[in-house]
């Protein structure tokens, strides 16, 4: 990975860092936040779905344990907050590790293994709702305390930097994906596992580094989103919402790319604001429209916008090459 | 702890409800067992289902059980319109897009009856909810021993219609091979949407069977649907007596760890029983094809 390889996550990220000083109100301030904290947990999936090819449909068991690992040490705990983002971060990687060594080792994959990240993250949920360290089903209430040992800032603007920094985090490591002998690795299991393994590849391996990688970053979304919003249940922190936010904005932006779900994430939850916009306040209706996008999607656009960017692109580049010659004659 | 009698009451209606798990699931194990896809919208269509014969018997006045005779076509008719227009044509037939178009009918189906009915449940009232047939020193409910023997029956309906008729003849063929039922002359995009309206079917049974007891709310169908796919990976996909036997099975695993476990965390006996099949013998107990 060369220093121009990190052109374009810095473009991407500094664009995105200029829109909070502009001025506009705090609605959009949260929303930008909240984008973010979903863009960021896409970003992990995309690791093990877009580029390893293994679709969970369980994320929530990463987000989720992320978000619980950093509000009971800090509530129960009173350790300092940027402890619990990297407890949280390393026990999210501690599920990642162990979801995926069971999984890869029984060699599911496709369907089945849709189906048993689903049902790891069900598990989680009924037991967070069940115990008594993780508050039951009434949950867990973290302590206004705005300050930069808290990881609270009163000013939105701040929180919005910290979680796009992450977010830019998430880019820099999606690029290396695509430039290192990892990456080159995991890319190889997905389009052919046995031919991979064939020319010394340990698809075990990769994976497991890819589903660690993978929970890293959808822990740590749950970490911020935990902060950000100072509380979560079960269902908040373990739902299968998360799961399938984390799905669906990847697939949508375009998944085994560097960007995909970042604008995934943008594009989705702008349709869903614009849609609440338009039919006011019914719920479940912006869900309704990312349904549908989503099978738009795959009918219409494979490989999500970014593909269909690329492809737009090259059809001009195309059309320009195609005309030059007739303007000479 | 708990007397003989208790435990054996807590098995029995467990093997009950158990009954219309198996039903629920028969409708996903046909479709996995023909189209071999993992259908994410089944919870989403039982709760349509279900939310059918609820307007039915609120708008209508329709008893719930007779209700399946307008609920049963119109689910037939929703699951072959969505194969035909929506499924098949935007998947292409390549098995991970399958998957997500189903997951994103699921997102549209749940959220839209959210939208049209707010988070509220719903329950239909009926005289006979509460009747218990006592058998010696054991008390059954009624509903649940009609939904047992339903769903008997629609087992052997099923089996029936696989095994003795034309169109059970073309799903077997176009199970077995798609090419080769190609060639002969069976229609296979219509023989993959009547499957998926008889998968329908089996929920709009279901629906009917539950609501006398149950209730009804636009996120019901997850609850269900992970039950089912425990019932589908334990009978063995694809697997028509796997599933009546798995959702026996799983009804009373499920009635036991709430007696011995409580409610809250009841379900999670089927859960690990879930992943356990998925990770030590995911083609299930009973792995026979359809």
């Amino acid at each position: 990975m060369t220093a121009t390889d990190l052109l374009r996550p810095l473009l991407v990220v500094a664009v995105f860092a200029v829109v909070p000083w502009l001025g506009v109100s705090n609605a959009t301030l949260n929303f930008l936040v909240y984008m973010l904290i979903v863009a960021l947990a896409a970003q992990g999936w995309n690791i093990l779905g877009g580029f390893g090819g293994q679709y969970s449909f369980g994320h929530a068991a990463f987000f989720g344990t992320g978000a619980y690992a950093t509000a009971i040490l800090q509530v129960q705990l009173g350790v300092n907050a940027w402890v619990g983002l990297v407890c949280g971060v390393a026990a999210g990687v501690a599920v990642g590790l162990f979801v995926g060594f069971l999984s890869f080792r029984s060699g599911l994959r496709g369907s089945y293994f849709a189906l048993v990240t689903l049902a790891f993250a069900e598990v989680f949920r009924v037991v967070a709702n069940a115990a008594g360290f993780t508050g039951g089903a009434a949950g867990l209430l973290i302590r206004l305390e705005p300050g930069v040992a808290t990881l609270q800032f009163a000013d939105r603007r701040i929180t919005c930097m910290l979680v796009l920094g992450f977010v830019g985090l998430g880019l820099v490591i999606s690029t290396w994906l695509t430039r290192s002998r990892f990456g080159a690795h995991l890319i190889a299991v997905r389009e052919n596992e046995q031919a991979a393994e064939a020319l010394g590849v340990d698809p075990m391996r990769v994976k497991l580094g890819a589903i660690a990688l993978s929970a890293a970053l959808t822990a740590l979304a749950g970490c911020l989103y935990a902060q950000y919003f100072l509380f979560i249940d079960a269902t908040i922190a373990y739902g299968p919402w998360i799961s399938v936010e984390a799905l669906l904005a990847p697939l949508v932006g375009g998944a085994g790319t560097v960007f995909g779900p970042l604008i995934g994430a943008l594009a989705l939850h702008g349709l869903g604001e614009a849609t609440k916009g338009i039919a006011g306040s019914v719920p479940g209706i912006d869900l309704v429209v990312f349904g549908v996008v989503l099978i738009l999607v795959i009918a219409f656009l494979p490989g999500g916008l970014m593909g269909g960017l690329a492809r737009l692109a090259g059809r001009l580049r195309t059309i320009a090459r195609g005309r030059r010659p007739a303007v000479e004659a | 702890m708990y007397s003989t009698e208790i435990v054996l009451e807590a098995v029995l209606n467990g093997l009950l409800t158990g009954g219309v798990y198996a039903l629920v699931a028969l409708g996903l194990t046909l479709v996995y067992g023909v189209l071999h896809i993992i259908n994410f919208a089944h919870g989403a269509l039982l709760t349509c289902a279900m939310f059918m014969v609820w307007a039915a018997w609120a708008w209508l006045g329709i008893d719930p059980y007779a209700a399946v005779l307008v609920v049963g076509p119109l689910m037939f008719g929703l699951g072959y319109g969505m194969q035909r227009l929506v499924i098949g044509p935007a998947s292409r037939h390549d098995d991970g897009n399958i998957l997500l178009v189903t997951l994103g009918l699921a997102i549209v189906l749940e959220n839209a009856l959210l939208a049209g009915f707010k988070s509220d449940t719903r329950t239909v009232a009926t005289d006979y909810a509460l009747e218990v047939v006592s058998i010696g020193p054991l008390l059954l409910s009624q509903p649940r021993l009609v939904g047992f023997a339903v769903t008997i029956v629609m087992t052997a309906l099923l089996w029936l219609v696989l095994n003795r008729t034309d169109i059970g003849k073309a799903i077997r063929a176009v199970a077995r091979e798609k090419t080769g039922a190609r060639l002969v002359g069976i229609d296979v995009d219509h023989v993959y949407a009547v499957t998926f309206g008889i998968g329908c079917v089996c929920l709009a049974v279901a629906a009917s069977l539950l609501m006398p007891t149950f209730y009804v709310n636009p996120r019901i169908g997850g609850a269900f649907v992970l039950v089912a796919f425990t019932i589908v990976v334990l009978g063995g996909m694809g697997s028509v007596v796997g599933a009546l036997l798995g959702g026996l099975l799983i009804g009373a695993v499920e009635s036991l760890s709430s007696l011995y476990l409580g409610d809250s965390l009841g379900q999670l006996g089927i859960f690990l029983i879930f992943i356990v099949v998925l990770l030590v013998r995911p083609t299930g107990l009973f792995g026979a094809r359809v």
